[in-house]
């Protein structure tokens, strides 16, 4: 195993930083069916999503709710010929497998909402590392905190959302 | 629905320190499931209580993060109006929501502005709690329209800036 968090392996991670990795396409478009569902899970009789007419007026037609930005990567349950998942955020897993740190916690997110996603569109999606940070003890252990933003576009290449992700990777201390 | 019928805040009828109304809603199992599987979220933590209970050892299945998200959403938007558009959220999660919980959403205002393209918004941190208990924090950022014709969705491209430009 990698993981002593050696210089090594910090350059390694932080040769990763700036570079969009796992780019990915959104499995079906993005309908209104679905975002009539998640309105219902919460109750949500905002207008703009149950009524054309209020649509048509704010919009310019239908969209769909900003946090359900994620929703639309999130795959089928099962799908002929699919063997494995992929994990969302592999960038955070791929660090707790370099450094070898078996914990990790996010410690906060953010959504940022750009242009609207709209019926028909199909999303995608890219991840971006942006920080490593040097080892640091926090009461969860050692380890150290990583950056990674997720970038969303519709297939017009028009910037939908960015998430920013922060991330904490670590070893539990041993009671002495 | 004609959209002049819809109730809409405009950015000058908020000041620091509003308080929005607080939502309270009792959530079930029926609550936690539907939430999962309307964001998609298929792990057996918010489906399966056996799963939940032995496995991750919460005493219960419990709310998903992205149908958190949504909860908000709809929070910050039945008080802005269909013109409330949400910029910017930061969610911190402190813990969880099972069934038998009746989670209470507040809000209150920490600062308004007009941002340098014109649009208003407002800033809020907004609380999910149980019985006093805070489980989510998130601080929101949504636009409001300045006048009864101000629109934030109409903004594109340079004239929408979702973030502060100084945070």
């Amino acid at each position: 195993m990698t993981g002593n968090g050696s210089g090594d392996t910090l350059a390694e991670a932080r040769d990763l930083i700036g570079k969009e990795q796992y780019h990915e396409v959104g499995e079906f478009p993005v309908e209104r069916g679905y975002v009539w569902t998640s309105c219902a899970s919460v109750e949500n009789g905002n207008p703009l999503y149950w009524d054309d007419e209020v649509a048509e007026a704010l919009t310019g037609g239908p969209v769909a709710p900003p946090s359900m930005v994620s929703v639309w990567f999130r795959p089928h349950h099962w799908a002929p010929g699919r063997i494995e998942e992929a994990l969302p955020l592999q960038v955070h897993f791929d660090l707790k497998a370099l450094f070898g740190l078996p914990e990790a916690v996010m410690t906060d997110n953010t959504i940022e909402f750009h242009t609207p996603v709209r019926m028909g569109d199909v999303l995608r999606t890219h991840q971006v590392l942006r920080s490593v940070s040097d080892e640091k003890t926090t009461k969860l252990g050692t380890g150290r905190f990583w950056v990674i933003d997720v970038v969303y576009a519709n297939q017009e290449g028009e910037l939908v959302a960015v998430e920013f992700y922060t991330g904490f990777g670590y070893r539990r201390e041993v009671a002495s | 629905m004609s959209v002049a019928a819809v109730a809409q805040l405009l950015l000058e009828d908020v000041n620091v320190g509003d308080e929005l109304p607080t939502l309270d809603y009792e959530v079930t199992a029926t609550t936690v499931v539907l939430g999962a599987l309307a964001t998609r979220d298929w792990r057996p933590m918010h489906h399966d209580k056996d799963f939940a209970v032995h496995r991750n050892g919460t005493q219960d299945i419990f709310l998903n993060t992205p149908n958190q998200a949504a909860w908000f959403e709809r929070y910050l938007t039945d008080w802005s109006g269909p013109r409330g558009r949400l910029a910017r959220v930061t969610f911190r999660m402190k813990g969880s929501v099972f069934p038998g919980d009746t989670m209470s959403l507040t809000g209150v205002v920490e600062s308004t502005e007009v941002d340098e393209v014109g649009c208003g918004f407002a800033s809020v941190a907004v609380t999910l709690s149980v019985d006093g208990d805070t489980k989510t924090t998130c601080a929101a950022r949504i636009a409001l329209p300045r006048t009864g014709e101000d629109n934030p969705w109409a903004r594109r491209g340079d004239q929408w800036r979702p973030s502060p430009t100084h945070p």
